[in-house]
């Protein structure tokens, strides 16, 4: 009983930053219909940012997060002004391999920057883990969890609650219609792309303290985004936070009690299983265009 | 003008290819397969910076036949297929008459085809699934122990230990699984219960869900095998979900120093097998080489934690150096033949390969010392025997 417990408090920790990973990549493909391949080297970026804060230039680590989060958001403005406005319109496929490029570019360069050497960044948190009875948890991944759920918050009220975020739902309704209302629909795309960027950014920054940073981490951390996003139903975000923690729970109950060699395969098998099964997600959203 | 311009940039280039090739028919090459990037990067780049030393050291010396040593080194990203092209690539591109690698067993399991294609022999600093000696690829020569040596090694210890009943934690490829397989088999022989075998994928990064798994069991003693990096991981994980077994890692590519500088207090208590002894160079069996190998490394300002997996690559060099010298010549056959021939002093014992696997085709194996380490006090000691 009492590893089970444990099970699903690794669930609840893990299953924070996943949801995190698929809110930025299903907004992205929601609103712009972009398959963002970017989002893992965002990931990667993240964790990079912590590292060069905190172990290189010695500064906090709590300032190092938003330092992060915002250079991921420039870093996605930056994406989507140069790689994506110019094919505007353009057919799915063409984004798609723009965005292989870019993904395989950005890799290549934190390589050569980095190193293929992988690195760890100190935090300030206490080693002893927090017990509670017969199961533990680290002070950092109980951060980390405060963190992604704060982030998935702020979110959820960017865009239900503000100007910005009533015209991206706009935008993910009816292009056209909101371009002829006056909604500044590059603007929205530019947003879009930045924001859903500097959630993968935070997602890495947030993690990179609690793995290890190398240049390829994000590769396996964008499948397992792409499997949320399935799961929950493209462009649907309480889906992403949702397949988040069925990711989590998949991983951990597998690892567990199944085999721990297909740990990573659950994701795969979700996949597998959710387009066999229910092809649009398993909470497909009434006003889903496109 | 342009057309005379390019005719002229066409010969610059021509001639530069040329005076290229000339120029590499001065040196001898050793072709150095190893992870650079992904899950063994730290490991690959450690053995690659060994494998320097050994060179520049030989090339101070007046080089090999009169020549300079050349290492062609090239990344096989962690990954098996990559592994087997750059053996490709550097047997016909580079026409290298002798390799070194691959680091992982995975890896160099991967390459042994491509040695039995174009008869080409390599020197193997790092792996340790036993297969790789036992299948019958008369390219392989072998310095560092198979997991079967390192089990008989520790076979001494357990009884000192009190093991009662262990389980294992190792990485799902042939390095783990092998080991697994060696030791269990060992303990067995010694009466000891084997629980669970929980596996983790080389690039995981979380592994608490196995570890939680652990933590319920009724074993004392885990075994782990893996590289640093996921050790590293492994022993911070284990800490926070207040996992308080006895842990003994097996395989020689923890760099204790590396664990104890990234995984603190966690890392107290926990005990090593490995194959050098960079913090006791007085008790390898060539005190001096180790030393004079430790001072070079900390000249070149490298991290002295890296020595543990690095001195496999300065000896597998130094031991391909001695086969072309052996062989008078820098020819695939000769080098094979003169391998069987040479005695190196080793940093970790003396290099002479005795035959093992099928007969007529046997690979060489030398046989290399294994040491317990245990991390006390965030301090290395020696586990008295």
């Amino acid at each position: 009983m009492s590893e089970f417990l444990q099970h699903l408090l690794n669930t609840l920790v893990l299953g924070g930053t996943y949801a995190l990973l698929g809110i930025g990549l299903t907004l992205i493909f929601g609103i712009m219909n972009v398959v963002n391949f970017t989002h893992g080297i965002l990931y990667t970026f993240g964790a990079y940012i912590m590292f060069i804060v905190v172990q290189k230039l010695e500064l906090n680590f709590f300032l190092a997060l938003p330092v992060a989060v915002i250079s991921g958001w420039l870093l996605g403005a930056l994406v989507e002004l140069t790689l994506l406005r110019p094919f505007r319109g353009s057919d799915i496929d063409t984004t798609m391999l723009v965005m292989i490029g870019a993904w395989i570019a950005m890799q290549s360069a934190t390589l050569w920057v980095w190193g293929g050497v992988a690195k760890s960044v100190p935090t300030p948190f206490p080693e002893a883990p927090l017990v509670l009875g017969p199961v533990s948890v680290s002070w950092l991944r109980l951060f980390v969890l405060a963190a992604a759920a704060l982030l998935i918050v702020l979110t959820y009220v960017l865009i239900n609650r503000t100007r910005l975020g009533c015209a991206m739902r706009a935008t993910f309704q009816d292009h056209d219609t909101a371009a002829l209302m006056g909604v500044n629909v590059d603007l929205v795309y530019t947003s879009t792309f930045a924001v859903g960027s500097s959630l993968a950014a935070a997602a890495g920054a947030l993690l990179g303290p609690v793995y290890v940073v190398y240049p390829q981490m994000g590769d396996l951390a964008a499948v397992k985004a792409f499997a949320i996003v399935i799961l929950g139903g493209l462009g649907n975000i309480t889906g992403a936070v949702i397949g988040g923690f069925i990711l989590a729970l998949a991983e951990e109950l597998g690892a567990g009690y199944v085999s721990s060699g297909y740990r990573d395969a659950m994701g795969f098998l979700i996949i597998i299983a959710v387009l066999i099964f229910r092809p649009t997600g398993l909470f497909p959203r009434a006003e889903r265009v496109g | 003008m342009m057309r005379s311009l390019r005719t002229v940039s066409f010969i610059a280039l021509a001639t530069a290819c040329l005076g290229g090739s000339a120029l590499a028919a001065d040196t001898i090459k050793i072709g150095v397969n190893e992870p650079l990037t992904g899950a063994f990067a730290a490991s690959g780049t450690y053995v690659v910076n060994g494998a320097k030393i050994a060179a520049d050291e030989i090339n101070a010396k007046g080089g090999l036949l009169g020549k300079q040593v050349e290492l062609v080194i090239e990344d096989n990203k962690s990954n098996p297929t990559e592994a087997a092209a750059v053996a490709e690539k550097l047997i016909t591109s580079d026409k290298t008459p002798v390799m070194m690698g691959a680091w992982g067993s995975s890896l160099t399991l991967a390459v042994m085809p491509k040695l039995m294609e174009y008869e080409v022999p390599m020197v193997v600093e790092t792996s340790s699934s036993s297969k790789i000696t036992t299948t019958g690829n008369p390219y392989i020569f072998r310095i560092s122990p198979p997991s079967s040596v390192e089990a008989a090694a520790f076979k001494t210890i357990v009884d000192k230990l009190a093991l009662k009943k262990v389980d294992f934690l190792v990485i799902n490829n042939d390095w783990g699984r092998g080991t697994a397989e060696d030791f269990s088999k060992m303990m067995k022989e010694k009466g000891i219960e084997i629980g669970v075998v929980e596996t983790m994928d080389q690039g995981a990064q979380d592994m608490s869900a196995q570890l939680s798994k652990l933590k319920g069991t009724d074993s004392e003693t885990i075994i782990v095998t893996t590289a640093v990096d996921q050790l590293t991981l492994i022993f911070k994980q284990a800490a926070a979900l207040g996992l308080k077994k006895r842990i003994i890692t097996t395989g020689g590519s923890q760099n204790p120093d590396q664990i104890i500088a990234q995984a603190g207090a966690a890392a107290n208590g926990t005990m090593h097998l490995t194959t050098f002894l960079p913090w006791f160079p007085d008790q390898t069996p060539n005190p001096e080489a180790t030393k004079y190998f430790i001072s070079e490394w900390k000249k070149r300002g490298f991290d002295f934690a890296g020595c543990t997996e690095s001195f496999r690559g300065y000896d597998g060099i130094r031991t391909a150096a001695a086969a072309i010298e052996k062989a008078g010549k820098a020819d695939p056959a000769a080098i094979k033949a003169a391998l069987w021939d040479i005695d190196v002093k080793g940093l970790n014992g003396d290099i002479l390969f005795k035959k093992s696997g099928p007969a007529g085709k046997e690979s060489g194996q030398s046989q290399p010392n294994v040491y317990l380490i245990e991390i006390d006090d965030g301090k290395v000691g020696m586990k008295s025997l």
